[in-house]
């Protein structure tokens, strides 16, 4: 059976992958869509209330967002794989991908949207911190903060959604940012701004964690003058972007020096033909669940579209 | 008739819970190397890991016996631990931590960290 030359494949199970799914799977192409073993659903799985989905005038929790979109996905008889991708030949008129347990996969066309994976500080004993203090997702970890002082690093949508879901738990959540300014919507910052837990060290950067056993504390430089103090927090919530989740595809699909997936204007086609792709692989710009979702649509009719050319030949 | 481990299979799987009440009996006691699976409803990656901790019980629970600890309902022994994060995944060999895991992996990944045990 996996060694039949499927239609599409999809790599990759946020926004982008499951709405590729959806129309896919409505043009009767019988997708197969690798989800991720452990990410399953996207980066909204880790996220709270998404206020900005239309069609969800009260706001809608992101993972039921994305088991909603999973559900529909599957309605409409795609084939989820709840498994990574661990290779892949793009090259050919035939794509072959494998799964983490060997199987290989054929397919006419490939749909990318592996979407992108937190960017790390890079400083000493964040590695040996991590999970004793430091912390990549507020919805997890923040339970285990309770009237404590900690501090989220970043001045984007992401950095405030995540301290002021903090507050709820913590003493005091104090926002590290490299600008003097939030960098979020108006909105979010704010509701950042209006938090009386919530306090701002601008003009930073953190440049060391303390703590042996666990995080005890932190240091933080100002940028313009270069001064350092020392900040005591027991909890570090790192969310200062993204990047692109596009090893894979090194030597292959045509990235630009970030790592994004080049596409032609106006498509989603990359340099191989057949395949495609789509979401925050691709976009450096908007980042949204819902622009992620609309790539993913037209990622889904291009390979429709060039399926249908394919066959007709 | 149903084959009644089959259906003990389907109500609850190959892993077990554990409680702080429960802790020092069913995991600093066993015999058995024991893993204990730091979770809650409200983590997503916790919730990725779980089917692969029921598949890694269902083959190797002869050898590693595989626990669930839910936080939010025993946070003594998370506090007790120093868990600050989950998924956590810890394996107890007579009474002592012998290896941490922390953050969801994939099976091949988590089998790989588990080799020792398994």
């Amino acid at each position: 059976m996996s060694q039949d030359i499927n239609d599409v494949i999809i790599i990759g199970s946020g926004p982008a992958g499951y709405t590729a799914a959806i129309y896919a799977a409505r043009a009767q192409l019988k997708p197969i869509v690798f989800e991720g073993a452990v990410t399953a659903g996207g980066a909204l799985m880790n996220t709270t209330e998404v206020e900005n989905f239309p069609g969800f005038q009260d706001g809608i929790m992101g993972p039921a967002l994305m088991e909603n979109m999973r559900a529909q996905a599957v309605k409409f008889g795609a084939n989820l794989i709840t498994d990574d991708v661990t290779a892949a030949n793009l090259t050919g008129d035939v794509k072959t991908v494998v799964d983490g347990e060997g199987r290989e996969y054929k397919a006419h066309s490939v749909i990318l949207a592996t979407g992108s994976s937190y960017r790390e500080l890079g400083i000493d004993n964040e590695k040996r911190l991590s999970g004793h203090g430091v912390s990549w997702c507020a919805t997890c970890d923040g339970f285990f903060f309770r009237d404590q002082d900690i501090a989220v690093v970043g001045g984007g949508d992401s950095a405030v959604e995540e301290a002021t879901f903090l507050t709820r738990f913590a003493k005091s959540v104090t926002m590290i940012h490299r600008r003097d300014e939030l960098r979020a919507s108006k909105i979010m910052a704010e509701r950042a701004h209006n938090d009386p837990k919530i306090s701002f060290a601008w003009n930073s950067e953190v440049t060391e964690l303390q703590g042996d056993a666990k995080l005890s504390g932190v240091t933080i430089r100002d940028i313009n003058t270069g001064e350092t103090r020392q900040l005591s927090v027991t909890g570090l919530f790192v969310a200062i972007g993204h990047d692109p989740r596009s090893e894979l595809l090194k030597g292959q699909v045509d990235l630009d020096p970030q790592g994004y997936v080049l596409t032609g204007a106006g498509t989603t086609a990359t340099n191989l033909s057949g395949v495609f792709a789509c979401g925050d692989l691709v976009d450096h710009t908007y980042r949204q669940a819902i622009t992620a979702a609309g790539t993913g649509c037209s990622a889904a009719l291009d390979a429709e579209r060039f399926l249908a050319n394919l066959h007709s030949k | 008739m149903l084959d009644p481990l089959a259906t003990i299979g389907v109500i609850m799987g190959a892993t077990a819970a554990v409680t702080d009440a429960s802790f020092a009996d069913d995991v600093l006691k066993s015999d058995k190397p024991v893993l204990v699976d730091f979770w809650a409803e409200w983590c997503g990656p916790c919730k990725m890991i779980g089917p692969i901790l029921e598949e890694i019980a269902a083959a190797h629970g002869d050898k590693l016996t595989i626990l669930k600890l839910n936080v939010d309902e025993n946070p003594a022994t998370a506090a007790n631990y120093g868990v600050t994060s989950i998924p956590t995944m810890n394996v107890y060999q007579n009474g002592e931590i012998v290896k941490q895991i922390i953050g969801a992996k994939p099976k091949a990944a988590l089998l790989s960290d588990l080799a020792e045990f398994i």
